[in-house]
């Protein structure tokens, strides 16, 4: 079942910040949360619940550890909104896994997005240049999980 | 944390703990209160850890938190000793700022000022996801990163006279393309020749008021009510990557526990990842050269065509204000090639620097300071004092002191527009929601920043410019 499937209560809210963008995405699953996370950074450039699913993109990547697999997965959605012209909409599947491969961790993440293009309908009023580490933060709680990421405009 | 003021303009922590130097800032009483509600003075505390450092970890008077090195940080590395940090260059590699002079009054183009502004809106790519015109081949993409502004020369996008006007000549000699990623260079690819969006602006300005008469003539700003054009915009999505791709594999090969904070990776200067970053993050400097360069050329363009001629559509300079750069200067009685760091700081050679232009090298390098949108502007000229106090350094903007959030809240786009439009000031944005989060208000004010860099002598203000058309990405 993906975390498309079932809905926690509140996907992220967007907290103050004075030069660029933070905000705190919810899941019960690592999968949630990180899908949540990619809504909460679009959610600054454009309104994704008003993005038709017409399109659907892959995407894969790979990481040492976590919070890179953040970083990675993110950078990969404004990837595909600079080079495909790709406005996410919506995470129809994410998964994770945690291999052992040459002696060390590495997180393999595959998701299925979708979206539609950049059209005139859609208003793009800002601009999410690089996802960055700083006081990024992954806290287990009772409910599940909260990931914590700032965004450079 | 101690923070001990030595003059007016001049704050300093002092040596404790694990730093190799102290830290100083630059800031007027009133800049300082807001530097110690974030965590700029943190930052530039462990800038002063880093191995190599040289002198002190220095603060410009816009200084604002950032990630790893504060915005608005200076810090230069010993070659051997030292280290390379994409966290101390920036996200956006060479974001900078061009500026053109006219030969044209206010007065001149008022009757065509919505239309100017108009074209240039329509010839200018911005927005986000807004693609250039052209549709570039992998190969010229690498001729552009290797060649810079020069290789938009040659394709006619401006004039040669152009590149002796730009720092470094438009071009970092150090650039390879080799070890760029597939994924910066596919960003690369269909956003060369636009100008983006979030902070950047393209502004018709007038000349306000001049300061320093002998100097602004030196740089062919000769009235008030001069007509100008200013671009301010980086290295795009290919920068963006770059950064993303050098601080992951730095943290891979070296490790992050040590560091206080993540975003402080780096390598050893004359390491091989040093190197293919430091190589890399000099290809992204020279497409933002060349990004700026097209841009110019269609700004030409539009004046020619609305306004007759573009003649004396001479450019002022084009300074890069995310970068870093091996530089010499004097270190413990001798002289010395150090690599510095400037993250939101402009450089501000003084007379006689043979880096200068020659038709400057008598005055000292022109530094631009881009305002918030719809403010006033800066042109200052680099000091000789300013190489002992800061490696010839000088602030790079205004600096935000509000959230997007709260702007948002506070403002609408369309009211902004109203209220320029009442002082004569023309916008044309991609997005009336950026425009309010852009609101002027929501920045620092520029003319305490420049009054700061003036008294100190970090860079000597010439002249204000004040906008009359304003385009928002």
């Amino acid at each position: 079942m993906g975390p498309g499937l079932y809905m926690m209560k509140k996907r992220y809210e967007i907290l103050e910040h004075i030069a660029d963008g933070k905000f705190r995405a919810f899941g019960r699953t690592l999968e949630e949360a990180l899908g949540n996370a990619a809504l909460a950074m679009v959610s600054l450039m454009w309104d994704w619940e008003r993005v038709r699913p017409e399109i659907k993109e892959m995407v894969k990547v790979k990481a040492s550890n976590l919070e890179q697999l953040i970083v990675k997965f993110l950078t990969e959605c404004l990837y595909l909104l600079e080079v495909k012209s790709f406005l996410l909409g919506g995470i129809d599947e994410l998964k994770i896994e945690k291999v052992w491969k040459d002696n060390r961790t590495v997180y393999e993440l595959r998701a299925e997005l979708s979206g539609g293009l950049i059209s005139p309908e859609h208003e793009i009023y800002g601009q999410v240049k690089a996802v960055t580490y700083n006081d990024m933060k992954i806290e287990k709680t009772d409910s599940g999980l909260v990931l914590q990421v700032v965004v450079d405009m | 944390m101690e923070l001990v003021k030595i003059s007016e303009f001049i704050w300093e922590i002092p040596k404790s703990g694990e730093m190799k130097v102290p830290a100083r800032i630059y800031a007027s009483s009133n800049l300082i209160e807001s530097v110690r509600r974030d965590q700029t003075l943190q930052q530039a505390r462990n800038v002063a850890c880093l191995p190599g450092i040289q002198r002190m970890s220095y603060v410009m008077p816009d200084a604002h938190q950032g990630y790893g090195f504060p915005i608005g940080g200076v810090a230069a590395f010993d070659l051997d000793e030292g280290i390379i940090s994409p966290g101390g260059v920036g996200y956006d590699i060479n974001c900078g700022v061009r500026l053109l002079r006219t030969d044209y009054k206010e007065s001149d183009i008022t009757a065509r000022r919505k239309e100017l502004l108009a074209e240039i809106f329509k010839e200018v790519p911005a927005g986000v996801g807004k693609g250039g015109i052209t549709k570039l081949s992998r190969n010229v993409l690498k001729e552009i990163l290797v060649k810079g502004a020069e290789w938009a020369v040659e394709q006619g996008y401006g004039m040669s006279e152009d590149l002796d006007r730009t720092e470094e000549r438009g071009r970092m000699k150090d650039a390879s393309c080799e070890f760029i990623s597939e994924r910066a260079m596919e960003r690369g690819v269909p956003q060369l020749g636009t100008l983006g969006a979030g902070n950047h602006f393209l502004e018709i300005q007038k000349v306000d008021e001049i300061y320093d008469a002998e100097v602004a003539k030196a740089f062919g700003i000769d009235e008030k009510g001069q007509v100008l054009v200013m671009i301010h915009c980086g290295s795009r999505g290919l920068g963006h990557q770059i950064a993303t791709d050098y601080i992951e594999m730095m943290e891979n090969k070296f490790g992050y526990k040590g560091l206080p904070d993540r975003e402080l990776i780096n390598a050893p200067f004359k390491s091989e990842l040093g190197q293919r970053y430091y190589k890399s993050m000099c290809a992204a400097v020279n497409y933002a050269f060349a990004n700026r360069q097209m841009i110019a050329h269609w700004v030409r363009d539009v004046f020619a065509r609305i306004m007759g001629s573009a003649k004396g559509m001479r450019q002022i300079y084009d300074v890069c204000h995310n970068v870093a750069k091996v530089e010499k200067h004097p270190i413990g009685g001798g002289e010395k090639l150090l690599c510095i760091h400037r993250k939101g700081a402009t450089r501000s050679f003084g007379p006689g620097r043979p880096e200068i232009p020659e038709v400057y090298r008598h005055v000292g390098q022109p530094v631009l300071i881009p305002g918030s949108m719809g403010t006033a502007s800066y042109v200052l000229v680099g000091t000789a004092e300013a190489e002992e106090m800061s490696f010839s350094s000088t602030a790079h903007g205004a600096g935000r002191v509000m959230s997007r959030n709260e702007a948002l809240r506070r403002f609408r786009g369309e009211q902004i527009r109203d209220e320029l439009a009442k002082r004569g000031v023309e916008l044309k944005a991609t997005s009336w929601k950026g425009v309010a989060e852009e609101a002027s208000a929501a920045y620092k004010n520029v003319d305490e920043v420049v009054r700061v860099s003036h008294e100190t002598k970090l860079g000597k203000v010439v002249a204000r410019v004040v906008p009359i058309g304003v385009m928002k990405g």
